[in-house]
């Protein structure tokens, strides 16, 4: 097959696995945030591209236009995407907090910090 | 006229109550109108689980629009025996608020605790009504959300960084469960639960419905701490406050295990889930191992909220490997012990609150002598571990019995034996808490703890409003140990209706 | 900030027509990329681009947080209430189809208070978010 007409499938997947590398490996709590963004985009670009009908125009009724996209998935986004920057509100908040409680952001020296009470 | 919209006033009167309490600036108006919103619900509950015992599945049509185009809300005895946990585990747990609460927050957050809460209310209920997979993620989201602000209200300023961690594990899971939805709507073309079941099987050989199916299973897995999954929940548990422990540890993990329960048998059926993917070989092994190794960390635990919350881990692996062994047998003592471990778990977490009220801490070096200081509330916890451990007349005895009449069934002697051994890791744990609280003399009136009631540093028994839902809760297992129709019955009911297909 | 003429005066013409590009997204839903959360947002964006270049302060004293606080309840309040008003006029939950005669008009209707809602909720949490968040530390 083309392997190379599926690269929606590609792209979704290389942001998918870069977040979660993002959230696993690093340290610092507000890049875990970050790394935590870019994989849910990935979600939002995989749910997109599949609702793309090829020869269809934007989901919004016109005149003159026969074949439209499917809006589904758009809907979906949205509320997906509206989960997202709460999550990301919350994540920043409890960061500050923690910030204000701890006098760092990296998680080593949290640990080292809870270990030593 | 009401009855008809019973399944959309199950939902909506929990989630009115919220922006109301918001907008109400006293603790004690937000606790009270959320005592009302939280009973409304077990109401509603229960009579939605009657209707659904007597006459069949329910399904109610959300904006008039019908299914598979519309959001269905769809209630069979499976998730109506659900939502009766959580609404009745809400209920009891808003009474107890109270005095907890006023304890252990500032007075300027108690509005915005009642507004998280009953917003952790309304997304748990949602995620168990409703029949569309989306809108399933989008409740699940609400609940998770509300509860890493649960969490991090703790008082330890490491319940920030467990909330933290919650998060970053919980988001991942959840938009595992996200992924896995959109595969099945690129695979079939809907997102309603009943059609995907009918559609899914002429592609049951497709990668992407495997795709899907895995990313599903290790997103609802991160949520309910299935084994190695399960780093979050120690310490959200420990540090967070005693209400939200109680009412997280009976709940939150319950429902995941229903959305478990949901894909696998309903939307994916048995045959896909049992001979293709052959789920025993993934199920049974995590709990066994959730079983052996958490009930011994538990055993080392020197902060008694923590060795429960590592209790809970295990108890999780009993119910996965009821699941596992995918017989009517299994699946009933899977739902029994979800039952029995919400009630027992969430009366032993009230307990612990009490105990947080007048000693300010829960290690276990302060717990000596407190089997006579304040008899009741040990005596509370010594009952729930007695449940917790599986003696018989309690309801842990219940389930435990017929998860070892399924392994039996199957000829799997060595799953039994495991069952009998995290029983008696079991015992060794919560000896331990018995051991400290009527073995070891009391030391003599401690003035430097700080405490609630008597300012002269006494430590008395808890308030009513604290030990009467304890006591409900810890009854309720006892009571269900002995009269076991209700909860057998229809967990066997909703087994044989996830297997086979009768109502 | 006070010597950033540029950013200042700049900031004062531009508030005016970011506040009304988010009405007009908000209300143009049906016809075009937009809605409630998107208009949300950007009338969010204005309140805190204005705080930014004035300070927090002046931008408390158009938006208080006590205001707010109720913008965030009312909004999700006006929600709920139009899905109560499908039920007591005989539809099931959210449904909009009952609000007229022609059930066109009705969905028309129910979605424009329905996005109305979702717009001031999401303006006030993303204002009170900021001023959350850059109000710490100062007392």
């Amino acid at each position: 097959m083309d392997a190379l007409g599926l690269y929606n499938y590609w792209i979704a997947i290389v942001l998918m696995m870069t977040g979660f590398y993002v959230v696993v490996s690093r340290g610092n709590l507000v890049k875990k945030i970050v790394g935590l963004n870019i994989f849910q985009t990935s979600v939002f670009i995989l749910y997109i591209s599949m609702s793309k009908v090829s020869g269809g125009t934007a989901p919004i009724l016109a005149e003159g236009f026969e074949t439209y996209s499917n809006p589904l998935p758009h809907v979906l986004i949205l509320t997906a995407i509206v989960v997202g920057v709460a999550t990301t509100a919350l994540g920043c908040a409890l960061v500050v907090r923690i910030n204000e409680a701890y006098g760092t952001v990296e998680e080593d020296e949290i640990q080292s910090q809870d270990q030593e009470a | 006229m009401i009855a008809a919209h019973l399944p959309a006033l199950q939902i909506v009167v929990p989630l009115v109550s919220a922006p109301l309490c918001l907008l109400l600036r006293r603790g004690d108006l937000a606790w009270a109108l959320a005592l009302a919103a939280s009973w409304a619900a077990l109401g509603c509950a229960a009579l939605l689980l009657q209707q659904v015992l007597s006459t069949g599945p329910i399904s109610y049509q959300l904006g008039g629009w019908a299914p598979p185009w519309g959001i269905e809300y769809r209630i069979d005895v499976v998730n109506g025996f659900v939502l009766l946990i959580v609404a009745a585990i809400g209920a009891v747990v808003l009474p107890y608020a109270r005095v907890s609460i006023a304890h252990e927050l500032p007075e300027d957050q108690h509005a915005a605790f009642y507004t998280a809460l009953m917003l952790c209310l309304t997304g748990l209920l949602g995620v168990t009504i409703t029949g569309d997979a989306f809108n399933l993620f989008v409740f699940l989201e609400i609940s998770s959300l509300s509860s890493y602000v649960l969490i991090a209200l703790g008082r330890d300023r490491r319940a920030l960084t467990a909330a933290f961690q919650y998060l970053v594990m919980g988001t991942i899971g959840a938009t595992f469960i996200v992924i896995g939805v959109g595969l099945l709507y690129m695979a079939t073309g809907t997102l309603n639960m009943l059609d995907l079941a009918e559609r899914l099987p002429p592609m049951a050989e497709s990668r992407t419905v495997l795709a899907a199916f895995a990313f599903l299973t290790v997103g609802a897995g991160l949520k309910l701490a299935l084994f190695p999954l399960h780093f979050w929940l120690p310490n959200a548990y420990a540090y967070a406050p005693s209400v939200v422990t109680a009412f997280l540890a009976a709940t939150a993990t319950k429902v995941s295990i229903y959305i478990l329960l949901r894909f696998f048998f309903t939307v994916f059926g048995t045959a896909y889930s049992l001979e293709l993917v052959t789920l025993e070989n993934l199920l049974i092994p995590l709990g066994v191992a959730a079983i052996l190794v958490c009930s011994t960390v538990a055993i080392f635990q020197t902060n008694v909220k923590r060795m429960l919350a590592y209790s809970s881990v295990a108890q999780v692996g009993y119910m996965v490997l009821g699941i596992g062994f995918a017989s009517t047998t299994g699946l009933t003592a899977g739902l029994v012990h979800l039952f029995n471990h919400a009630m027992t778990k969430g009366g032993l977490f009230l307990a612990l609150g009490c105990m947080v009220l007048r000693l300010g801490s829960v290690q276990l070096d302060s717990l000596a002598g407190l089997g006579r200081r304040m008899p009741l509330t040990m005596f509370a916890f010594v009952v729930g571990g007695l449940s917790l451990i599986g003696v018989p007349l309690t309801a842990g005895f219940i389930s435990k019995w017929v998860l070892v009449q399924a392994a039996l069934e199957q000829g799997n002697w060595f799953v039994a034996g495991v069952v009998l051994v995290g029983s008696l890791l079991a015992i060794v744990y919560v000896w331990r808490v018995i051991e400290a609280a009527y073995f070891r003399p009391a030391p003599g009136g401690d003035p430097a703890a700080p405490n609630a009631a008597a300012p002269g540093g006494e430590i008395v028994e808890a308030p009513l409003s604290m030990l009467i839902p304890t006591w409900i809760l810890i009854g309720a297992s006892i009571y269900f140990g002995i009269h076991t129709s209700l909860t057998l019955g229809v967990a066997e009911r909703a087994a044989r209706f996830l297997l086979g297909g009768g109502a | 900030m006070q010597r950033h003429l540029v950013l200042r005066v700049t900031t004062k013409l531009l508030m005016p027509f970011i506040l009304l590009f988010a009405l007009y997204v908000q209300f143009h839903g049906d016809f075009g990329p937009g809605g409630g959360f998107q208009a949300g947002m950007i009338f969010g964006a204005g309140f805190i681009l204005y705080a930014l270049v004035y300070g927090i302060d002046s931008a408390k004293r158009v938006a208080p947080a006590g205001a707010l606080r109720v913008l965030i309840s009312a909004g999700l309040l006006l929600y709920i209430g139009v899905g109560y008003a499908g039920l007591a006029l005989g539809g099931n939950f959210l449904d909009y189809g009952v609000f007229s005669a022609q059930a066109p008009k009705g969905q028309h209707l129910g979605i424009f208070l329905v996005e109305l809602g979702v717009g001031v909720t999401v303006a006030a949490t993303m204002v009170t978010v900021f001023f959350n968040f850059a109000g710490r530390g100062r007392d």
